[in-house]
């Protein structure tokens, strides 16, 4: 590569988690990324947590109406609420991976409209999930 | 020679390469899809909203028979992307090794639970 082609770009060697990363551009794509990596780990670590709740919820009706005494303490529903934003972000960005598989998408201009999208959808159906959860309608 | 190609200056073809992981964290993905618009038609049309309504949709086999299979792609898929995780964080390879197995452990320890829980009489 001849030498004008080169431009002053800033560096970061040896990377520094607090003084160089909040530092760092993140494309909006780069949020939906680690927003995929973050909530696949909740998901997969919360397993046990999800299969006990639908254990409770098909038992018995008698496990069923404990089920719905969990789940109404406000703890327990911040940690439903996680796991349903993680499922919509997954699920959502899930299908952006799939359209980019088949090449839908893959321009600069094109990510960063469909990270928008992805973000929109989950973020917004995980409000409408928060206030239905908290009893606002 | 296939011999001289062993080492550094080894042809990368004939080993997977990642290509079957790749698949099949797609097929699994496609799988839980279609699953949860199932589980979604099913419930939401079903009109009743109770325990009776819910229990009821657990109770057909054809249903503990997709839900199961829905699991087996679910406990797969998770295999990899912590599989990929741990490859990306965890350097050192003992470490490396023990949280594989533990996700392992993890994973196959769910999947008896989840048939438990499906074929409970």
């Amino acid at each position: 590569m001849s030498e004008a082609v080169k431009k002053d770009r800033p560096q970061f060697r040896n990377i520094n988690f607090l003084k160089n990363l909040p530092f760092y551009y993140w494309p909006i794509g780069a949020y939906v990324s680690i927003g995929h990596r973050i909530s696949g780990f909740l998901l997969a670590a919360l397993l046990p947590f999800i299969l006990y709740l639908l254990e409770k919820s098909l038992t018995s009706e008698i496990s069923f109406a404990h089920f719905q005494g969990i789940a109404s303490h406000w703890f327990v529903k911040l940690i439903i609420l996680a796991l349903v934003w993680s499922y919509l972000h997954h699920f959502c960005a899930g299908i952006r991976h799939l359209l980019m598989d088949l090449h839908i998408g893959l321009t600069k201009e094109g990510t960063g409209r469909t990270a928008i999208v992805v973000l929109a959808i989950s973020l917004s159906l995980t409000l409408l999930v928060a206030l239905k959860l908290f009893g606002v309608f | 020679m296939a011999n001289n190609e062993i080492g550094t200056n080894r042809v990368i073809v004939g080993a997977h390469y990642g290509l079957k992981d790749f698949l099949v964290q797609r097929v699994t993905a496609v799988v839980m899809v279609i699953y949860t618009i199932i589980l979604l038609a099913a419930f939401l049309t079903g009109n009743n909203f109770s325990y009776e309504g819910w229990a009821g949709l657990f109770a057909q086999q054809w249903f503990k028979i997709s839900t199961f299979v829905m699991f087996i792609a679910l406990f797969y898929h998770a295999w990899v992307g912590m599989r990929d995780i741990w490859m990306d964080y965890a350097k050192p390879a003992s470490l490396r090794f023990a949280l594989h197995v533990a996700t392992i452990l993890w994973l196959v320890g769910c999947a008896g639970w989840a048939v438990q829980i499906l074929w409970r009489e």
